[in-house]
């Protein structure tokens, strides 16, 4: 911000009349410039924080079907695919994302990212030891998304899910991060699920 | 006809130019300005070899602009093209990425060099603090060129990085969408890494640049430390003076032909390098459902990478978001702590010490990440069958027990005659260090950093499995028994005992 202009001027006889009007105007010129800068700034601000406050507005998150009930056998968990709700033209591949299916039994579900709770690499599930391994730092997981081992400190992320006309239906649009809304999303489940 | 340019014409023609830009004569006063004989040394050649990079790499870049293409869905096909269509794209491609290595290879080389020569202390602690900007920009710039690189490493590098910003208290979330410009990663990612890879920090290095050579200039190239001679802040300006006037010499050419040499042997060096490994990636393409991926960060960064699996996870958090602020703290208030004394590396053993304990650890952190001993060998189960030897003459219920050693991907974690995972112990004499119960234990339960595989074994596969790991002992060396076993089902009572 500017410095304020000094209306009243300066009380130093010394100095000439000519001399301190110059000096206001270059004061005032310097306030304009402070105005107009501040002005500029709103609009410059408010562009570089817009992808925070969109998702204030009507935020990222919003449901997406992955497939029908029916395409993940009970008991078995599936790669499955969606494409980010939220798309630019410039996404490419990039937005489609990929997360595990794990059908518990009946219309009970269990839907992971992909994202190792540790930094983010992707998990991959070996279902003949039924556990969910990372290929960066060898974090490890049980088939019900919790933590068996490595550096992760708490289990897989979750996102919350819904059957909707016979359709797996996530609420999915944001990276999963320790940071993000899905890691607070915990389900209650027994200790030992299997 | 023929137009001849003689001696005479062209002083005239530069004549013109100067009585207009009135260069020549501040010009002539910078390369001549008198520098300490001793200063013109082959160790005072790094800082113009990191400007001669720097410079290659803008030249590099700005070639590469040419034809890379900043947008998520077209940057990898891009530089495929750069790869394999367009001429000489791959030369200026790998170029450009060895030209990075060497930048910051360099940019450190130069300031291990200014801190053992003491050229941080009075008057030039301000010169050591742009350096260290300077350091840090360099970083930036190689972290955001892996980013451009858009391939599976530079996405889910990208994803580490958030994840590592997200856990800043409270504003996490929020600096994580500032820096993917949206809420996953994506094209808007991509745009916003390459504004900051060619715009932003390459402006923000050439300004730093400029005032860390302006302060060379005006304060004087470090003269060579001589053990004993102490830098005081009274008197080291009047002493570095009358150096320079007593036993010094006009820097053009006296010092600077070094410094050319080694530019030129840096150029051609990066050309070699170039030329004999070619470009860097890219890997596969950035595409998310794609998850049969082992994602690693460049060169620069696997220390880094390596650390963040051995850290205990209740560290890992503060050491992120702590230790970076306490490393460029320190380096910034370095000159302040030490800014007078001793300048020579000869005099200094705490300061030499600390740079070898530095350049040991992060040597060694690069060393382990390079052969990820911690990660799983996730294709081992498939790929690396249990040598014969291990199941030669073994019973029906031991090869049933390698059978689900091997399929329950026991062996992407253990290794066995020397192939298979080293996440945990390798298992080639796993019997003598652990009984039969210590075994069962183990695998039902897991524990260290192993998983528990109660839930996912039978009985019966349990009991074939350790069955096989019992026969996992060297030649004449004896499994591992459970005393107080033996004699509970021994006849032998002890004498004495009454029946």
């Amino acid at each position: 911000m500017a410095s304020k202009p000094e209306p009243a001027p300066p009380a130093d006889t010394t100095t000439d009349a000519t001399v301190s009007r110059r000096g206001f105007f270059m004061k005032l010129g310097i306030l304009f410039n402070g105005l107009a800068a501040s002005a500029l700034a709103v609009p410059i601000v408010g562009f570089l924080l817009s992808s925070i406050t969109r998702g204030r507005a009507n935020g990222y998150l919003s449901w997406v079907p992955l497939g029908k009930v029916s395409e993940f056998p009970e008991g078995e968990t599936r790669l499955a695919t969606f494409q980010n709700p939220y798309v630019m033209p410039t996404d490419g591949k990039t937005a489609d994302t990929a997360c595990w299916v794990r059908r518990v039994a009946g219309e009970q579900f269990q839907v992971f990212a992909v994202n190792c709770a540790h930094l983010g690499c992707p998990v991959r599930w070996f279902a003949q030891s039924g556990l969910f391994m990372c290929p960066c730092h060898g974090g490890a997981y049980y088939r019900d998304g919790s933590r068996a081992s490595g550096p992760p400190e708490r289990g897989l992320f979750e996102y919350p899910y819904k059957i909707e006309n016979g359709l797996v239906t996530i609420q999915a649009g944001e990276l999963p991060t320790p940071g993000a809304p899905m890691a607070q999303f915990t389900r209650e489940k027994p200790p030992c699920a299997s | 006809m023929r137009i001849m340019i003689g001696k005479a014409q062209l002083a005239k023609i530069g004549a013109w130019f100067d009585h207009r830009l009135q260069l020549a004569a501040p010009v002539r006063e910078i390369a001549e300005h008198r520098v300490p004989r001793n200063a013109a040394s082959w160790w005072y050649v790094f800082g113009t070899a990191a400007l001669t990079v720097f410079v290659l790499q803008i030249v590099t870049g700005i070639l590469l602009a040419l034809v890379y293409v900043p947008s998520g869905a077209e940057a990898w096909s891009s530089l495929q093209a750069l790869n394999h269509d367009v001429t000489l794209g791959w030369f200026i491609r790998a170029m450009h990425g060895w030209g990075s290595n060497f930048m910051l290879a360099i940019v450190l080389i130069h300031m291990v060099q200014v801190f053992l020569f003491g050229a941080h202390k009075f008057p030039r602690e301000l010169t050591w603090i742009v350096g260290v900007f300077l350091l840090l920009m360099t970083l930036g710039m190689a972290f955001s060129g892996q980013v451009l690189r858009f391939d599976q490493d530079a996405y889910w590098g990208l994803g580490i990085g958030a994840s590592i910003v997200s856990r800043v208290p409270i504003l996490g979330p929020a600096i994580v969408k500032l820096m993917l410009g949206g809420p996953i990663i994506a094209g808007a990612t991509l745009s916003r890494f390459f504004a900051l890879h060619v715009f932003v920090i390459p402006g923000l290095l050439i300004g730093f640049v400029c005032l860390h050579l302006l302060m060379v200039l005006k304060l004087g190239i470090n003269d060579w430390p001589v053990p004993g001679r102490i830098v005081k802040r009274a008197t080291y300006e009047k002493e570095y003076q009358e150096l320079t006037k007593r036993d010094g010499e006009p820097f053009l050419p006296y010092a600077i032909w070094k410094d050319m040499f080694f530019a030129a042997f840096v150029i051609v060096a990066v050309a070699a390098c170039a030329l004999y490994f070619g470009p860097f990636g890219p890997t596969g393409q950035p595409d998310p459902t794609i998850i049969q991926t082992v994602p690693k960060p460049d060169y620069f960064f696997l220390w880094l990478y390596a650390l963040l699996s051995l850290l205990p996870p209740s560290l890992e958090t503060p050491a992120l978001l702590i230790g970076p602020v306490v490393v460029i703290v320190g380096l910034l208030l370095l000159p302040f702590v030490s800014g007078e004394g001793e300048k020579s590396w000869k005099r200094r053993p705490i300061a030499v010490l600390t740079v070898l304990l530095i350049a040991i650890t992060l040597g060694t952190f690069t060393h382990l990440a390079e052969f990820t001993p911690w990660s799983p060998h996730m294709n081992a189960w498939s790929s690396d069958p249990v040598p014969d030897r291990f199941i030669h003459g073994s019973s029906a219920l031991e090869r049933q027990g390698a059978l689900i050693f091997q399929v329950k991907q026991c062996r992407n974690c253990h290794s066995l005659g020397e192939s298979g995972g080293q996440r945990g112990p390798a298992l080639d004499g796993v019997a003598v260090r652990l009984t039969q119960d210590q075994l069962i234990r183990q695998v039902i339960q897991g524990g260290g950093n192993m998983p528990a595989y109660g839930n996912n074994l039978s009985p019966a596969e349990t009991t074939a499995l350790v069955a096989f790991l019992e026969t996992l002992h060297p030649k004449g060396e004896a499994p591992a028994q459970d005393a107080s076993r033996a004699i509970a089902l021994s006849d032998d009572k002890e004498p004495g005992a009454k029946p």
